[in-house]
Order: structure tokens, then sequence, then C-alpha cells
């Protein structure tokens, strides 16, 4: 994986610490590194370049004051920038007064149409609209009967003709009115922007729907060609918004920003996982810091919100912050935080984890065992670990099909935990008067970048099984 | 307490939670792997010379029939080098402008910062030292560096013909990177080259994928052997592979689902399934990384994950006829060694051709 923006910034300003003022050669050798950045993300070439020249312009003359890290002004200046490139113009949904509201697909192969179709589908009922779906994707072999099956799981009809993709899509303009659907989605072949046929194809697919939004749908690990390809599509279909797939993956997305950028034409939607719900609407905020490499923490702390309950939530932090935090409150969390996705996911997004970290097999596998060693405990031992003894070591790992071994480093880190939680607890008031997100955010990173290393880490294990130490930062 | 200090709270705890899972069973773990890390596949010495030429003759007289040869149908999207390549030609030297525009030109073709930097440094030290001084003379030298990095390695799909067993191919890659496609379009030539061929619907996952390679099969007069949706992948390739055998049947062209290399469950399946089809009577002579020639630096990472997972000797680059280049299997050939055997430039089974290093490059120049 790629090093993130901060980290390749921290060695820069480390020599420029104790400078006053950030001179033309201190700016150049900057941007020089975020130029990088943006490029091993995938940002078009010719976009980096416009970007960068209105960072510098800003960048220049920032003062570089004892108080403030000099790396974090510059984050500051890159991401807002990155917002405001993202953002925008956002695109709101309005239902047309004739119903049907029209909805047309297009993008290459492979870019995730089909699947995105049916997506949009689940995501329009949720909203309380009656979808059809029509699959004038007559090209590819059973590309129809896969948007059947993805119609059946989520309760929209499929309509399709063998044949003409355009009559398809005529005639499925016409059923979605006999049957009083109010939204048709109207799924294309996948095609190349350079196939001039093709092309006049999917026009006339257009020309017979008119359709009230045209979402091209670009693949989020899309690379340069992204911009070509956006710029092609919506010369011929003037496209209404861009829908994002595969984002759950570790691409940066860059190619997001280059579309937005060149077409102007706001990213609608996302596509987060492999399950049918795992769709969103677009944060630019969230994707800029994406595009950084610096986590996407305002996801999880809303994912958190969701899966926590507010009440139980409460009842924990107060028995964190005394110190009671049993590890039966402890395999509590354990069930919440799984509830929040993968543990790979997660670890994604959580901002300044050292690359060793998120490079690590975390898998959900992990929990298990963490879970099978404390559910082989008694109610006294989970309340009282300390009471844990050679025999009752051996009992636990039998029972749970683990080492001695590794009950002894559970119970460890644990106890590690409860001290260091203790801590804390008593510094956290102060950091919960900022009331703004974005406030809460800096601090989080802040908090976190200091967790890990804040630990009593001579004998902790985790940095000896990630295989090196945390980075300076 | 507001909502959002209470959330950076549970926020930590998740974390903490994180570091305590991680650090108990990263350890057990790593005790407990046996598979290596990345690995390549050993080299197959005893690979049919006969067969391997055949596939390279066939290949030939696919480009030879088509009506546009490879070169043809790769600049008809002008070439992003081309221009840069130009605007360098017609200046009298070398100056700033002809690095910086040299470096955008590869980066365009998705080449990578780093093999860009790495290509054109080696290129100014030469250039300083009066080696090379003129624009032509520099636009030579990238090219045949180029060229230099990509030859040398065997395109050949490994085909064990004396293995009395089935030969499997595996195909492995990320979501509508294109490998159900290609494997119908791999059938079809093999069988064309008089080999038996019997596909392994493994992409159990995406709805109608088993239809699509059915679909596929049909064309082709290939075998097929499906299993249900939703089920083991592991079971219905080791299936195929098992009724291969019994049937006498040369190769077996396994199809797995598009998985994300970030997802670590979804890659532990792929693991099993390249363990599980060698459980019977085949062997895995190829497996080969399909990858989109859209993909920008993510590739690489692809690459890494997949070969970590599955050991890939090869890579399909498909939709090469596009506007996209396909530069980052400069970098996951030169920086990981795997080469780049085959090139998808259509829809047809005979756009499925050879990769020939010389073509790709030279396309980027045009």
């Amino acid at each position: 994986m790629f090093d993130n923006l901060s980290d390749r910034l921290g060695g820069v300003f480390k020599r420029l610490r104790g400078k006053g003022r950030l001179t033309q050669a201190d700016v150049d050798e900057v941007m020089g590194e975020i130029r990088t950045a943006l490029l091993e993300a995938d940002v078009n070439v010719g976009v980096v370049r416009n970007v960068i020249e209105r960072i510098r312009v800003q960048a220049v003359g920032t003062q570089v004051s004892e108080a403030l890290d000099p790396g974090q002004q510059i984050i500051k200046i890159v991401n807002a920038e990155l917002i405001a490139m993202l953002g925008g113009e956002t695109l709101k949904i309005t239902y047309a007064s004739h119903p049907p509201t029209v909805v047309l697909m297009a993008g290459l192969q492979g870019s995730g149409k089909t699947t995105s179709a049916a997506k949009l589908a689940a995501w329009f009922r949720s909203q309380g609209r009656n979808p059809l779906l029509v699959g004038a994707d007559l090209q590819r072999p059973a590309a129809v009967e896969q948007l059947k099956v993805l119609g059946a799981q989520i309760g929209v009809p499929v309509f399709s003709i063998a044949g003409d993709p355009v009559a398809t899509a005529a005639a499925g303009l016409a059923e979605a009115q006999r049957l009083g659907r109010d939204v048709l989605i109207v799924d294309t072949a996948g095609r190349l922007a350079i196939d001039a046929e093709m092309m006049q194809q999917v026009a006339d697919i257009s020309k017979v729907v008119s359709p009230h939004y045209t979402f091209l749908v670009v693949d989020a690990m899309t690379g340069q060609d992204a911009v070509t390809v956006a710029k092609a599509f919506d010369e011929t279909l003037s496209i209404s918004g861009v829908i994002l797939s595969k984002l759950d993956g570790d691409a940066r997305g860059g190619a997001a920003l280059s579309v937005k950028e060149v077409i102007g034409k706001p990213i609608a939607f996302a596509a987060t996982g492999e399950k049918i719900d795992a769709f969103e609407q677009f944060h630019p905020d969230r994707m800029a810091s994406r595009i950084l490499g610096m986590g996407d923490v305002l996801t999880l702390i809303e994912q958190a919100e969701k899966v926590f309950e507010k009440d139980q939530a409460e009842a924990t932090a107060a028995k964190l912050m005394d110190g009671e935090f049993t590890l039966d409150d402890f395999l509590d969390q354990l069930q919440q935080l799984k509830k929040m996705g993968s543990l790979s996911s997660v670890m994604g997004m959580l901002p300044g984890l050292p690359k060793e970290a998120k490079d690590a097999q975390i898998s959900d596998d992990m929990v298990k065992v963490t879970e099978a060693i404390i559910r082989s405990m008694t109610a006294e031992e989970r309340r009282k670990p300390e009471i844990i003894n050679g025999s009752r070591r051996t009992r636990i790992a039998k029972g749970s099909g683990t080492q001695v071994s590794d009950v002894n480093k559970l119970v460890k880190q644990f106890s590690e935990m409860q001290k260091m939680m203790k801590r804390m607890g008593g510094g956290s008031g102060g950091g919960g008067g900022k009331g703004k997100k974005g406030g809460g955010r800096g601090g989080l990173g802040a908090m976190f970048g200091g967790a890990p290393g804040g630990l009593p880490s001579g004998d902790i294990d985790l940095a000896a099984a990630l295989g090196s130490r945390l980075p300076p930062r | 307490m507001n909502n959002s200090s209470l959330s950076m709270i549970f926020l930590l705890l998740a974390i903490a939670g994180l570091v305590f899972g991680v650090g108990v069973v990263a350890i057990s773990r790593r005790k407990a792997r046996v598979v290596p890390q990345i690995q390549r596949a050993a080299p197959v010495e005893a690979v049919s010379q006969v067969a391997t030429t055949d596939v390279v003759v066939e290949a030939a007289e696919v480009v030879a029939a088509a009506p546009l040869s490879v070169r043809d149908r790769l600049a008809k999207a002008r070439s992003s080098l081309s221009g840069a390549v130009g605007s360098v030609l017609g200046r009298s030297d070398v100056n700033d402008e002809t690095w910086l525009e040299l470096e955008e030109a590869l980066l365009r073709a998705d080449v990578g910062v780093r093999v860009a930097q790495s290509l054109l440094g080696a290129l100014q030290t030469r250039v300083n030292a009066k080696e090379i001084t003129t624009p032509a003379q520099l636009i030579d030298a990238l090219r045949s560096d180029m060229a230099t990095q990509l030859v040398g390695t065997s395109r050949d799909l490994n085909f064990e013909a004396n293995l009395g067993a089935p030969n499997i191919w595996l195909m492995v890659g990320v979501n509508g990177a294109g490998k159900t496609t290609s494997l119908g379009k791999i059938a079809a030539q093999q069988i064309a080259l008089g080999r038996t061929v019997l596909m392994a619907a493994g992409d159990t996952f995406r709805a109608a994928a088993g239809e699509q390679l059915s679909t596929w099969a049909e064309r082709s007069g290939a075998q097929i052997v499906r299993g249900a949706e939703g089920g083991d992948p592991s079971s219905v390739i080791f299936d195929g592979v098992q009724s291969a055998h019994s049937r006498n049947i040369d190769l077996v062209l396994a199809d797995t689902a598009g998985r994300l290399q970030s997802n670590t469950n979804l890659m532990e399946e792929l693991r099993k399934v390249r363990r599980v089809a060698e459980k019977g009577a085949g062997k895995v002579t190829e497996v080969l990384l399909v990858i989109d020639a859209t993909t920008g630096q993510n590739g690489l990472q692809q690459a890494r994950q997949f070969t970590e997972a599955t050991q890939v000797t090869g890579v399909v680059l498909t939709k090469l006829d596009g506007s996209a280049k396909g530069g980052i299997v400069f970098a996951i050939e030169t920086e990981l060694g795997i080469p780049v055997k085959l090139v998808g430039l259509g829809e047809t089974i005979d756009d499925l051709v050879v990769f020939n290093p010389t073509e790709f490059i030279d396309a980027l120049f045009e």
C-alpha cells in the first residue's frame, strides 16, 4: 500500500520546523510530494497540474508557527481544496411529475452497471418508490439473467425482450407506464467510449426513453483513462452524474476527482460492497481524505453511531472511565464492532494506522479466537482476570482450542488496555468540548495517533506481531 | 456528553478491541501459517514444446487473419504518448520541458510515478553524460529501455502434455475485469488447437455467472461442470477436475468469482480454491490474473495480493482496444516479475492474442 500523504509530508516538514515562513523552494518540495500522492491515487495528470497550482498559491507565504504543525496546515489546505473540487453541486433526485422517472445506466464493460442498476433500484425502494428494471444489455451473455436474479432478490420486476436493445428500452418504458411503476432504470451493455457504433446505440436508447437522469458508472480502480471515458460519455449522453463502483477495495479512487473536475458533473452514489444495500450517496469530504490516504473517519463515526446503542454506550463509557470495564464488556464491544462490517474495512477507515497494521492479515477469525478464549472463562474469571492461574489457563486454552500462551497474552493485554483506558478516562473530558464534527475528527486522529504509542508498549505484542514499531509521527 | 465525543470513545474502544484481537491472533496465525509468502510458481520444465509453439503460431495466424494488426488496433485510439513524442522531437535540444512532457506522457499511460521516474532518471544520467544529445536519440533510448525490461520472459501458456491428468488453468481477478469472457475465448482457442476442454464454473457468487459461462461452453464446444449458486467454489472446481480426469479431458479452465484483493475472507476462499483444485488428479499449471486495461495504480496491489494468495503465473490484459493503455502491466511485469501472457483487443474469440511487448510499446509511441 502507498504511504499516505501525512507520512510523506512528515519527512519534509521535519526539516522545515523552526522556519518562520515557507520559502519557494520549501513549497516546491512539498508540492512535489503532494503531486506524487495524487498521481499514485490515480488522479489525472492534467487535473493534478491544476490542483497543485491552486494549492501552491495558497501555500506560499503560509505562516509557520511553533504552535501549528506546518504539515497539518498544508494538509488542511489540500484537503479543503479536494473537498471543494469533489463537492460543490450535489445531485438531488427529484421525481418526474409524469412518472416514471427514467434513469439510464451507461459505462465501460465490467464497470459494474448491472450490479449498480440493481443497487440503485433497491435504493429507490428504500425511498418508497416502485422501480422497474429494464435489461437492455443484450450483448453480454446472461446479463439479463443476472439482472433478473438481482431483481428477484430485491423484489423489483425486471423487463427485457430479446433482440434489439433500443426496442427493449422503448418497450420497457411502455411497460412501466402500463404497470404504474414510478421509476424506470435502464441497464445498458458495457461499451468502449471509442466504439462509435456502440456509442450511437446508447444515444439511440437515450433518445427513446428520454432519461431524467443518466448515470455513468465508473470503477473506483480506474486510472488515467477515466477522464477520456467520462468526456466521451458526457458528450454523447450529457450525463447527470457518476456512480462510483467498487469503492470497498483499497483503490484510492482518484478517478472520482478527475471525472468531477473535467466534466463538472457530481458524483451521486458510491457502491461500497458486494451486498445489495452497500450503496450510498456520495460524501465528498470522505473521498478527499481517502484520496490523500488519510482514512475515512467520518464514515467510521457514522457507522459506530448507527451500531452502538446509546444507553448501553453511555453505561459502558462510564464503566470504562472508572476502570470497571470487564472482559464481559469487552466481549460486548467486540460484538458491536463486528456489526460495523468486516474488520479489514474498519481498519481501512482508520487514519494514522501504521501500514504494517493495515497490511496485516486482519480477519474476522481473529475476533472469533479472542471471543472463544473469553467465552471459555467462568463469570468470575471474566470479572477478575487476575485470578487466572496455571490450571485455569490450561482449562481455558483447552476449552477455546488455543495455546496457553494465547490466553496469557490476551489477559495481559487486557489489563494493559484497562490501565490505558483509565488514564484516558481522566483526559478525555477536555476533548469532549469540541462540538463540531470537524474538530472532533482532528482530535480523534490525534488521540488515536497517540493511543498505541501511549501503551506501555515494551511488552505489548502488537508491535511484534505486526513486524515493526509504529513509524514516528 | 455530546454525541461526537461519545462516539469517539467507542471508536477508541473499537480500536482497542482491534489492537487486542490482532495482537493475540496475529501471533497464533503466524505460527500456524504454512503457506509460504509471495512465491512465484516454479517454471514448468516439462512444457510440451509442440504445444507451446502451437499457441504462438495460432496467435500469429489470428493476428494475420484479423482485418487490423494488433498495432493498428492499439493505435486506433490515439496514443497519449504520441502527442508528447511529437512535441519532444519538435525541439532542437533536450530541456526541462522535454522531461516534463515525457513524464506526463508515461503517467497518462498509467505506468505509475515510480516506474516513470526510474525510466527517465536513467536517461537523464545519460543525457548529462552527453551520451544522448538529441531528442530523437532520447525517444529511441526510452523505447529500447522499456523494451529491454519486457523481453526475455516466456509468455507461453504452461501446458504439461504428459501429466496423465488434467492441466488446470485458474482464472482470478477483481470484479468486472473480464475473467469469464477471457476464459470463454481461451477455451475456444485451446479447442481449436485440438485439446479437449472442460469449464468449471467456480463463480458461484455473481448472479447468472454460470449461465454466462454455459453460453461460452456452447459457443466453443467445451464441456462444463456447474454447481449451485452460492455453493462452495472449491468443490465445484474439484468436481470439474475429477470429471475431466474420468473423461480423459486435457484441460480444465476454472472460473472464479471476482473479488477485491482487500477482502481477506474472499482471498482466503481463493487460496482454498487453488489448494483444493490439486487435491484430486489434476495439476494447476497456470493461474491467470485478469486485469482491465483501464486499471490504474491499484493494479499493482491486485497483482501482489492475488499472487500471494494463488501464485499467479501470468496476466491477461483485457479491453486494450479502448482508449486506456494498460501501462500498469509494465509495472507489474518489471516490479513483480509476472509476465503478461495474453491481451484482449475486442469482443470476438480471435481478439484474445499473445502479448507482444514490442508492439505494446510501439503502440505507446506511435
